[in-house]
């Protein structure tokens, strides 16, 4: 398997995403710098978390004028697999890759704390089947998933929610801060139509390893590599 | 030499403005003498700034060369940007701490951003990818109006910056009390990892090589910011807001990567950030440490407003701004990565063999006017020698504080009820949970984070050390600590009961302590008691520091923490690193399984309740006879530990500090729920809440599986170190014989709400 990690100015989660696929998983793996408009013969795409361009005028914002993003729609269009993570997911809704918009988590604050989701359906990311209840970090300041009611419909008729917020045993927040940035339906992650394009708030390439306490996040990657058919 | 050209619209330097810029009467004298003119207005600035007590060190250079700064380990000492460790293999730890004390107050969030920015420069700037921050906090009065306003907006800014530029905050300390309620303190620390043969030094070698200026344009922010720190805070402190530097993160991530992709192609002969005073004191610093001379240009400075002097170009800490020293003819390929990063560079200036510091201006002159002619004249010529080693140095007169009434063995009323005030004291702010201020701090940017904020005595992480040979991974072990009420009972001890905490964390998490960086936080120096605490502190970090292993290779002196007179409790903060042998010794601090013995390691309690956070809260002062400290017990202590998780005998530990023994036991069960049964050390007299809450130091809580319990004593008899079974892991409760039986449900959420009542939000 080879994944292109992109690296926008203010990336920073870079390492971490290149680490998780290329270290832990055993994939090939690089990084693609923004000023290039090829991603050389990825089969898969990671967009890191960080702070791209500041998260100046709105987070993931100007991202979307990069020079490598026409090659990233491209590869969107013909199918390839793509995984936003944290300003990842920002920035493929900026794109217009994603439905719905990440703002202000409800209480004002960065948090930074381990949160439970519960996966809602399945796709190249997440194989691991419907239910299945996942520990994993966040660390964002702007994660409040944000989309119309009709778009709500939407996405829950076509089973584009990959993930909701859970307590630890899967049941629904309820309200509390199980769901800790107050998104709209509790939701985590989101798949496009075509389910081809994740974007997800938690950073599963943070939890893949014994050592860090938490390899929960390592069946998101492992699913992805299945879905290539690498094993 | 003719004197410097006076720069149109800046007036005649005199005795009144050098007071206003902080020079004493005699100290414009001696510029006078040594210069046998009057200094141009710019060059009084220059001046001004680099004598000032934040520059040069003078009252406490003196004292600073009683601590212990060399060991095998040590790579490179105080003196440069930052000092190194070795930690194997080629690779070395590179760090610091410095205090960003007077912003903070004054402006909460851009203070302690650009403090935590200022940090991560001055550790990138060696060479070394920063890997990890720390922080040491202190605030006034929790139910001080100002307080829940300056909390707020320095844990916002600190997680601004650092969130931003993607280094994770790890850990840190935070405490409040009455004396910071009109000066906090905010002291930053970074660790980064650099190979050792690829460090970089601040020193502009090379005459003739080009001087680039990088990063942001200079504005008028931060203007006499060092001269600032170095000032008390009178009624006018809310008028020095223009002297706050404004952060900006993102351009400084830029710098971080375009810096460390530089230095990779070995263009430069030397770099340095330019922090406090600037432009001035990075060109005059580097010129310092080769021996050499700098002649600037300063119509070359990149600059974001119009009509800037030579004064407020030389004196303005507008930040995320570097200064490199290419190889003459190497100049295009710091400009190519520079372009990469979208980062300005432009050649200001050239190394010089005069020794001099000189700048040239046109007068007139704007780039943002367009067309101006240029023809610079000298507006600032002065002997680099002046400004660095022939600054002032002072040898401050020191007097002991008078003994107060107050030192008897003062042990407080007994409370009624024991458990209840357990958990009072373990969800007062400050002993409780520290949960709401590192959410918001990403504290696992990096993939490196083993031991996270609450888990442990110290922060772990995974460092990856990587050359042509490939990638290593190493791990450290980092800690930040002071507690100043004991420091104001016994300046010597409580120095040393710092350096003995900070190292006492690391070996509780399985780590050898390789070193230790200062921020001297102290009073007015030119009071004599306030420098006679400062240099009692330096002879107690310096014992310490020689006793347990861990040389000082960098650090910070912060004086003038008043307001009105009234002086902060001395804090002389201090930060270790240490490393892990094996990343399967590391050790959290909770209790983790039913049925573990508990064990106490150390000298039992004597119930001194002198300086202890529970005497504070019942008299309203800090107050009592000093604990004190006896070294050789500490070291065989820590020795121990270092065996006994070498060899994998222990289950968890947590040292005995802050709140005493019953807050360490609490401690250990909330953090995975689990209750204990345990009996105290017998003691003479001394009464049962005494024991509770006292704060000796060097004693040590761990948990063992009954099967080691042995090996584990037999390991504390070869070291001499007092070895007691005191208890068991289990149960919902803390059962403390004949003291107490307290809900762990109840302690942790008390625990958890600490400080809710300041924040005024749910953690």
């Amino acid at each position: 398997m080879r994944v292109a990690v992109i690296q926008f100015p203010g990336s920073n989660a870079d390492w971490d995403a290149l680490h998780a696929v290329r270290d832990v998983l055993g994939a090939d793996a690089w990084y693609v710098f923004h000023k290039r408009t090829s991603l050389g013969d990825a089969d898969a795409v990671v967009i890191p978390g960080g702070f791209s361009y500041g998260d100046y005028l709105r987070a993931g914002a100007i991202a979307g004028f990069s020079p490598i993003v026409s090659a990233i729609r491209d590869f969107a269009g013909r199918g390839g697999p793509i995984l936003g993570i944290c300003n990842g997911f920002q920035i493929l809704t900026e794109m217009g890759l994603l439905p719905g918009a990440l703002t202000r988590n409800a209480h004002l604050r960065f948090e930074c704390r381990d949160v439970y989701v519960r996966v809602e359906s399945e796709g190249p990311f997440t194989d691991m089947g419907k239910g299945t209840i996942l520990r994993l970090p966040i660390a964002h300041a702007d994660g409040r998933y944000h989309t119309t009611e009709r778009g709500l419909a939407e996405l829950e008729q076509q089973g584009q929610i990959a993930f909701r917020y859970s307590t630890r045993r899967g049941g629904a927040p309820n309200g509390s801060n199980a769901n800790p940035n107050g998104s709209v339906g509790d939701i985590a992650g989101v798949y496009n139509r075509e389910r081809n394009v994740l974007g997800m708030m938690p950073h599963p390439e943070r939890a893949s390893e014994a050592i860090l306490g938490n390899d929960d996040g390592l069946a998101i990657f492992q699913s992805l590599r299945r879905h290539l058919g690498f094993e | 030499m003719s004197a410097p050209a006076n720069f149109p619209g800046e007036p005649e330097s005199s005795p009144a403005i050098a007071r206003e810029f902080g020079l004493a009467d005699h100290e414009w004298d001696r510029v006078l003498t040594t210069l046998s003119r009057k200094p141009s207005y710019a060059e009084l600035g220059v001046i001004s700034v680099m004598w000032s007590e934040h520059c040069s060190y003078k009252s406490s250079r003196i004292h600073l060369g009683r601590l212990p700064t060399t060991g095998p380990q040590v790579v490179q000492g105080p003196g440069e940007n930052a000092g190194a460790v070795d930690i194997g293999d080629g690779f070395c730890a590179v760090f610091k701490m410095e205090s960003h004390n007077h912003p903070s107050y004054i402006e909460p969030y851009q203070g302690a951003a650009t403090g935590v920015g200022g940090i991560l420069r001055d550790v990138f700037t060696m060479g070394a990818r920063p890997v990890a921050s720390l922080n040491s906090l202190r605030f006034g009065r929790p139910d001080h109006p100002k307080t829940p306003h300056l909390l707020k907006g320095v844990v916002a800014g600190i997680g601004g910056y650092g969130n931003c530029i993607g280094v994770p905050t790890v850990g840190g300390e935070v405490q409040f009390d009455a004396s910071y309620d009109g000066n906090i303190l905010v002291n930053a620390f970074t660790v980064g990892i650099a190979k050792t043969e690829e460090l970089f030094f601040g020193v502009a070698e090379g005459v003739g090589n080009p001087i680039i200026y990088v990063g942001a344009k200079t504005g008028r922010d931060g203007i006499h910011g060092a001269t600032m720190a170095s000032a008390e805070f009178g009624d006018e402190t809310e008028s020095k807001l223009p002297t706050v530097q404004v952060g900006d993160p993102f351009m400084e991530k830029l710098l971080l990567e375009a810096c460390l992709e530089i230095f990779k192609t070995d263009c430069l002969a030397g770099v340095q950030d330019m922090g406090a005073a600037g432009l001035t004191s990075s060109s005059v610093e580097m010129a310092a440490r080769a021996g050499n001379g700098v002649e600037l240009d300063l119509d070359a400075i990149p600059r974001r407003t119009k009509a800037l002097s030579p004064y407020e170009m030389l004196l303005s800490e507008s930040q995320e701004r570097m200064l490199m020293v290419a190889k003459e003819g190497r100049e295009q390929e710091v400009f190519d990565i520079c372009a990469k990063w979208d980062l300005d560079a432009s050649i200001v200036g050239r190394v010089t063999d005069t020794g001099r510091f000189v700048c040239k201006a046109t007068p007139g002159y704007d780039p943002f006017d367009g067309t101006g002619t240029r023809d610079p004249v000298v507006v600032v010529d002065l002997p680099v020698d002046l400004l660095t080693d022939a600054a002032p140095k002072y040898d401050r007169p020191q007097r002991p504080r008078t003994e107060r009434a107050s030192i008897v063995s003062l042990t407080g009323d007994a409370p009624e009820d024991l458990g209840a005030e357990i958990v009072r004291l373990i969800g007062s702010p400050n002993i409780g949970s520290r949960s709401w201020i590192w959410r918001q701090y990403d504290h696992i940017v990096q993939d490196g984070t083993v031991i996270r904020p609450g888990d442990g005595d110290a922060a772990v992480i995974r460092v990856f050390c990587r050359d042509e040979t490939g990638t290593r991974e190493k791990y450290l072990a980092i800690s930040v600590d002071c507690n100043a009420r004991h420091v104001e009972l016994d300046p010597f001890a409580g120095a040393a009961m710092a350096v003995a905490e900070c190292t006492r964390n690391l070996v509780c998490v399985g780590a050898k302590p390789l070193g230790l960086t200062d921020c001297l936080n102290f009073g007015n120096p030119e009071v004599p008691e306030q420098m006679w605490r400062f240099s009692q502190a330096i002879d107690g970090l310096s014992a310490a520091c020689r006793a347990l292993g861990a040389p000082v290779v960098s650090g910070n002196v912060s004086f003038y923490n008043e307001t009105d007179r009234r002086s902060i409790l001395p804090t002389p903060t201090v930060a270790t690193v240490g490393q892990l042998e094996d990343p399967s010794h590391r050790l959290g601090l909770g209790f983790v399984r039913d049925g573990d013995v508990i064990a106490h390691l150390g000298e039992p309690s004597r119930g001194v309740l002198g300086g202890s956070e529970w005497l504070v809260q019942r008299t309203g002062s800090v107050t009592g006879a000093p604990v004190g400290i006896d070294l050789d017990a500490e070291v065989a202590l820590q020795h121990a530990m270092l065996e006994l998780i070498g060899n994998r005998l222990l289950q968890s530990a947590h040292d005995i500090s802050d709140g005493g023994i019953a807050i360490c036991l609490a401690e250990s069960c909330i953090a995975e729920g689990l209750g204990a049964r345990v009996t105290l050390p017998p003691t003479d007299d001394a009464p049962a809440h005494a024991l509770l809450f006292s704060e000796e130091p060097s004693r040590i809580i761990v948990s063992i599986s009954p099967s080691d319990v042995g090996d584990v004593g037999e390991i504390c008899r070869r070291y001499g170190v007092p070895f007691r079974k005191i208890g068991r892991v289990g149960g919902a409760t803390l059962l403390i014989e004949d003291i107490c039986d307290v809900p762990i449900e109840e302690l942790a959420e008390a625990h958890a709400a600490a400080l809710d009542f300041i924040v005024h939000e749910p953690s």
